[in-house]
């Protein structure tokens, strides 16, 4: 049986590059296909009725047409533009990284709903912009699990004890923790403190309402950061984009 | 293979075409084959303009627009008013202000926007340059006229944040309806800038 030709989805801006005279080249995450790339005709002019629905991070209602190449988009309408991401360097940064994690973590046409509203969540959070260290952690740990690569954080990944609770050690290529005892028998890791174990468990296996409360302090967002980094990059293979503007951001914020 | 039949000099323009954006080997072919038969002199006149594309031109160093002349037409344009700096994402944005005869003052050129997803920071564009720029000159208005993408409003965002205190009046470019548009078609975000900086009639 032949695909409709035309199709409609709930989607999410990735990345789009300029495509063409005046056409724009969307990657989008849909709530219904995954991730798919598509085509925006005369989005880059002022008079396109595409034009203000299809920036980035925008959540639009599109409706493709699929043709024998990349599909066009025939119409869009916005559903939540998160206005307030124009308006802070900071959260938009943030926007940014959570939006590169689900495009470097994902492939084409592989449908992934729960993801899907994660990456809508998550930008929500950063519009509200009062937890964004706490919310990336969080977003970071989920989406982890929803790819099939949930660090391991209740038992140890050499021996398959379960951890108890003292200082610990990360081994990014076992995916997981690893006691004292296996880190001693000259497995690689590295050190993870009791309290930053017991925050990683507690976001992994919690929903965002329960954990919003967390206060955390300086020194352990740092910690946890430094842990995630490594898992990620490790997992990836390369260094995230937005990570290093992130950086260099917070460390001018302490100039201003 | 096709390059054992075809001349050298043939195969040279055919692949060297070819790694044109939006230029496929059919394409670079059929192109190749056109300049060959012709018989005026469109070949060398291309040859020619290609060669003074790159050898003829260059960045100003003021403005950072293409230029032939260092300073550029405009930067060298006492007429201009010396006090107001516009800065742009690309050249093709300059172009666009100044066919709109509205603006009379300079320009600064970055060579791109600020882009986290793509990795493109202020170290990437003509950043420095800039805070040089008005650090050292004698200007009354600075003009972010960067593209109303997010991330044209990004780097506009992070210029006024690097710039501000330099005592110097820093603005933006109105957001609102295109002329010609519809109301009907246009998305919140603009509607609701639209109405943010309506005017008295």
């Amino acid at each position: 049986m032949s695909r409709p030709r035309t199709f409609r989805s709930e989607a999410i801006v990735l990345k789009r590059i300029n495509f063409g005279e005046a056409d724009r080249l969307l990657t989008l995450y849909s709530r219904e296909f995954g991730k798919l790339k598509a085509v925006a005709k005369g989005a880059r002019k002022p008079q396109s009725r595409k034009t203000g629905h299809v920036d980035l991070f925008m959540r639009t209602q599109f409706l493709l047409a699929r043709g024998k190449g990349i599909p066009i988009i025939t119409q869009a309408e916005m559903v939540e533009g998160y206005p307030a991401l124009r308006d802070n360097l900071m959260q938009m940064t943030y926007a940014s990284y959570m939006a590169e994690l689900v495009d470097k973590f994902t492939v084409e046409d592989d449908p992934n709903r729960p993801l899907y509203q994660l990456l809508s969540d998550g930008l929500g959070w950063c519009v509200l912009g009062d937890q964004l260290p706490l919310a990336t952690r969080f977003y970071e740990l989920h989406l982890l699990s929803l790819t099939g690569f949930q660090p391991q954080f209740f038992r140890c990944t050499g021996c398959n004890e379960p951890i108890q609770e003292r200082d610990q050690f990360f081994n990014a290529e076992l995916g997981g923790v690893l006691c004292p005892t296996c880190y001693a028998k000259g497995k690689n890791g590295r050190s993870l403190s009791s309290t930053a174990l017991k925050v990683l468990r507690y976001l992994q296996s919690h929903e965002w309402d329960m954990v919003k409360g967390l206060h955390l302090k300086r020194p352990l967002q740092t910690e946890l950061e430094r842990i995630m980094q490594h898992y990620l990059t490790y997992i990836l293979e390369h260094n995230l984009k937005s990570v290093s503007f992130l950086r260099r951001l917070r460390h001018e914020n302490t100039r201003f | 293979m096709a390059t054992a039949v075809l001349p050298q000099p043939v195969q040279n323009l055919i692949n060297e075409l070819a790694r044109l954006p939006g230029i496929g080997p059919k394409s670079a072919a059929r192109l190749t084959f056109f300049l060959l038969r012709d018989g005026s002199n469109q070949a060398l006149e291309l040859a020619d303009a290609l060669r003074d594309l790159k050898e003829r031109t260059r960045f100003c160093s003021v403005c950072f627009n293409i230029t032939e002349n260092d300073p550029c037409q405009i930067c060298d344009d006492d007429e201009r008013d010396q006090e107001l700096l516009c800065v742009v994402e690309e050249p093709l944005d300059m172009l666009a202000l100044e066919r709109s005869r509205a603006y009379n003052g300079r320009y600064h050129i970055l060579h791109g926007a600020i882009s986290p997803v793509e990795g493109i920071g202020p170290e990437d564009l003509k950043v420095d340059e800039l805070i040089h720029r008005v650090q050292n000159g004698s200007f009354r208005e600075l003009i972010l006229a960067t593209n109303p993408t997010l991330e044209g409003e990004s780097t506009a965002l992070y210029l006024k944040r690097i710039l501000a205190g330099n005592d110097i009046r820093i603005t933006g470019l109105a957001r609102g309806l295109s002329v010609g548009g519809d109301l009907e078609y246009t998305d919140e975000i603009t509607l609701g800038r639209a109405l943010d900086g309506r005017s008295d009639l």
